[in-house]
């Protein structure tokens, strides 16, 4: 694999040939902030909130930094006033969700964003996807995964894997960004609405 | 039918072909599209089959049940030949009296020609209608000739002929500069040049590579590609095999429609024609090119027609878009250079190669080139599938064709391209239908889903109205998207509920501006664009909802026309 020179925010890093910008900024001790990333999972691309400025061949363009590869003589900022500004609206958009999770208030003080700027939503859930991938990658079990669409997209469970595997995994709780363990709560409605012992109590 | 194993026996079929069919005899041709068949064309057909059979005149009468007319206003469409006389919203009443008069005959029945509606001049034949005269029809021109289920109706009209010539005369090579000279563009919204990428999957390293029909056509207001692809299946096929021999490619795939059996079938039987003539398959036409199709049907979510989707779905995952930071044409189905174009890309292919890239050349305008189909519907007169070369006015699409605006309203705007596209007002109407040109108006063409606009719809209901349907037919997966759409559009609902607030069309530009940069695919980067062009060019209907609570078109059912929330009406 040979080295490729890039410049991120003004320095060099020496970066492998099939790196990310994210791997090459990690590797310079570089932040640059995640939140549906993780490096036991697949990139993803989803929260957008890794989001660069890259210039290539005298063109400047904004890019994931989670999933675009090095190239020679990439420039690449991380902080710039428009990658600022989608970072901001991106996490505005998101404590709509889950205005108390301790990820989103970090990165929502250094950006600047005000948890109340949107009205709050029903769900908590980001949508990150790092319960349904660590499920399906790590686990290979499958057990919880998207359903729906568009704005009506959720995480939901299948109880008939779920009731056999999750009680002594629950690998994929500590994961939630939103520390509203989204996966318990889910989880525990999928096992619920499934059994119908549980059914009949609920309802009664 | 055996075969055929060369040029020569090609040519020989057709000739065979044409001699059996005899150039005098009456026949008489059906519009087969979706708008005639919802009209009652199927009862039209039966009425004139029961009649022929009455009258014994099975021999000497053809019937022919054809693709799209394109004049879906109209229909039920009828058309007489030799002569071509077209009858217009023909009823099986009508029948006995079409049979006797016009088949046999030869006389005109006027109540059943166009008139129009302004001078009240009659035009009897097809080619006089203004609807089809003021078009330039290459592409769409056969269906009202052909069986879209027959190949002998294809080989008759010269079918084949452009894959024999790039098979025998030309080398791959050839054919790909053919089609760079041409500056083919893509007609399924991109306007990316197809010979670029046609190069790329070419040079990208691998054995194995596929070609992509997309016939996905999820745009809402498109119905071109459908007509086109049902009416003349062969066509499309002719162009994609040409393009896979001009990439080297051996699988092709058509990605279609599931909820389209026409469609589905018409595709099953050209392709099952195709192989056995030896137009597909192993060995095509004696070449040694050998070349298979799958079909694939879609998932009814307008993001699977986006193109890192679409392989995603026919790979049997979920259509959920990849960043294409590695193109599709390096890195595709599987992982193989996978080269995707569009129905009526494809189609351009044949005509190409038989006339040659200076003759494709030469229509258009100097970076649009040759014909685009377009979907005219909204506000206008004669609603259906219309073909122009690229550079005519969009005043003459609405006017000399569409026939104007009905009911003594006034044209307010024509809006491109569904809820990716933009809608430009009246006073651009002298723009010519050129890719660069709409596009840089804020209204690209998208894939040619043309909608008129009269003065009575509210532009911010329209911008509202496609950020709904993107609320849920985009995948869900990326946040500038998904939420993005989410409070653009609830803002918008709001506004056009009379509760809009100072500050909201900068909050709704901001969010634009977010999801515009920041989204993963085309989908969620194009969201924006309805709401963009109409506040640029409509600023005055925002602000009166937002500060008069009033909706100048009256159409936004809780806003009064005076100004003011309805209450509790
Ligand atoms: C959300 C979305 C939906 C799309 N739907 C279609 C479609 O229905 N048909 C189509 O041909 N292209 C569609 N496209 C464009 C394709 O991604 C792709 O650019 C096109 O098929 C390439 O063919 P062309 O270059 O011949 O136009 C869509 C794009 C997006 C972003
Ligand atoms: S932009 Fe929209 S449709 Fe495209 S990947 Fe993101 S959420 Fe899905």
């Amino acid at each position: 694999m040979s080295e490729i020179i890039i410049q991120i925010d003004g320095r060099d890093v020496a970066a492998r040939e099939g790196m990310t910008i994210l791997e090459a900024a990690q590797t310079a001790g570089i932040t640059i902030p995640t939140l549906c990333h993780h490096e036991k999972l697949e990139p993803y691309g989803a929260c957008r909130i890794c989001t660069v400025e890259i210039e290539n061949r005298g063109r400047t363009r904004l890019v994931a930094a989670c999933l675009y590869p090095v190239e020679k003589d990439l420039v690449v900022r991380t902080r710039s006033e428009k990658v600022d500004r989608i970072r901001k609206v991106i996490l505005e958009l998101l404590l709509a969700h889950a205005p108390e999770a301790t990820e989103l208030q970090v990165l929502a003080k250094e950006y600047g964003a005000d948890k109340d700027r949107f009205e709050k939503e029903s769900s908590f859930c980001i949508l990150c996807g790092l319960c349904v991938r660590y499920c399906a990658e790590v686990k290979k079990k499958h057990a919880v995964g998207f359903v729906d669409r568009g704005t009506g997209r959720e995480i939901s469970f299948i109880p008939e894997i779920a009731s056999r595997e999750c009680w002594n995994c629950k690998e994929c709780f500590p994961l939630c960004p939103t520390e509203a363990l989204q996966a318990a709560y889910v989880l525990t409605e999928a096992l619920i609405s499934s059994s119908p012992s549980f059914k009949l109590e609920a309802e009664e | 039918m055996a075969r055929i194993s060369s040029v020569a026996e090609l040519e020989e079929l057709r000739k065979d072909i044409l001699s059996k069919r005899e150039p005098g005899k009456p026949w008489i041709a059906f519009c087969g599209g979706i708008g005639c068949l919802c009209l009652g064309n199927d009862r039209v057909i039966s009425a004139f089959a029961e009649e022929i059979r009455k009258q014994s005149l099975e021999a000497k009468v053809g019937l022919r049940m054809t693709g799209c007319h394109g004049f879906c206003e109209k229909g039920p469409s009828v058309v007489i030949y030799p002569e071509e006389v077209c009858y217009l919203e023909v009823t099986p009443e009508d029948v006995p009296e079409i049979i006797a008069q016009t088949v046999v005959g030869k006389k005109v029945i006027d109540r059943l020609v166009y008139t129009d509606p302004k001078t009240g001049e009659k035009a009897a034949h097809l080619f006089e209608i203004p609807f089809y005269r003021n078009q330039t029809r290459f592409l769409i021109g056969n269906n009202p000739r052909i069986n879209p289920r027959s190949i002998d109706d294809y080989l008759a009209a010269g079918g084949y002929s452009a894959l024999a010539k790039a098979l025998f005369e030309m080398s791959p090579e050839q054919v790909l500069a053919e089609i760079k000279k041409a500056n083919l563009r893509g007609r399924g919204g991109g306007g990316f040049p197809a010979g670029l990428k046609w190069e790329t999957a070419r040079n990208a390293p691998g054995e194995e590579k596929y070609v992509i029909v997309n016939a996905h056509e999820g745009e809402p207001g498109a119905f071109m590609d459908r007509a086109l692809f049902t009416g003349n299946p062969h066509c499309v096929l002719e162009g994609l095999i040409i393009g896979a021999y001009a990439i080297g490619a051996h699988q092709g795939f058509i990605y279609t429609r599931h909820d389209n059996p026409q469609l589905r079938e018409n595709i099953d039987i050209a392709l099952a024609q195709a192989k056995e003539y030896g137009l597909l398959g192993e060995n095509i036409l004696g070449s040694g090119f050998n070349f298979n199709v799958e079909v694939h049907l879609d998932i009814g979510i307008f993001v699977s027609g986006e193109s890192s989707a679409l392989m995603r779905s026919i790979e049997g995952k979920a259509p959920e878009p990849r960043p294409k930071y590695i193109r599709t044409s390096v890195s595709g189905i599987w992982e193989k250079p996978s080269n995707l174009n569009n129905v009526e890309t494809w189609a351009n292919v044949p005509m190409i190669i038989n006339k040659g890239s200076a003759w494709y050349a030469g229509i258009g305008t100097e970076r649009s080139k040759g014909t685009k189909l377009i979907s005219l519907s909204g506000k206008v007169c004669n609603t259906g599938v219309v073909e122009v070369p690229l550079g005519t006015p969009l005043k003459e699409i609405v006017y000399g064709i569409g026939g104007g605006i009905p009911n003594g309203k006034k044209l307010k705007a024509v809006h491109f391209g569904g809820p990716m596209g933009g809608s430009l007002p009246e006073s651009l109407i002298d723009t010519p239908l050129d890719f660069d040109a709409l596009a840089k108006l804020g209204a690209p063409m998208g894939a040619g889903a043309m909608l008129v606009i009269d003065e009575d719809t509210c532009m911010v209901d329209l911008a509202r109205h496609f950020l709904e349907f993107l609320a849920g037919e985009s995948c869900g997966k990326c946040v500038p998207c998904r939420e993005g759409i989410r409070q653009m559009l609830k803002i918008l609902t709001r506004i056009t509920k009379g509760k809009g607030k100072e500050g909201d069309l900068e909050l709704l530009e901001e969010l634009a501006g977010v999801t515009r940069e920041a989204a993963l695919c085309a989908l969620g980067r194009s969201a924006p664009n309805p709401f963009l062009s109409t506040l640029k060019y409509f600023r005055d209907e925002y602000e009166a909802h937002i500060k008069e609570k009033r909706c100048p078109a009256l159409s936004c059912k809780e806003l009064s026309a005076s100004g003011g929330a309805k209450k509790n009406e």
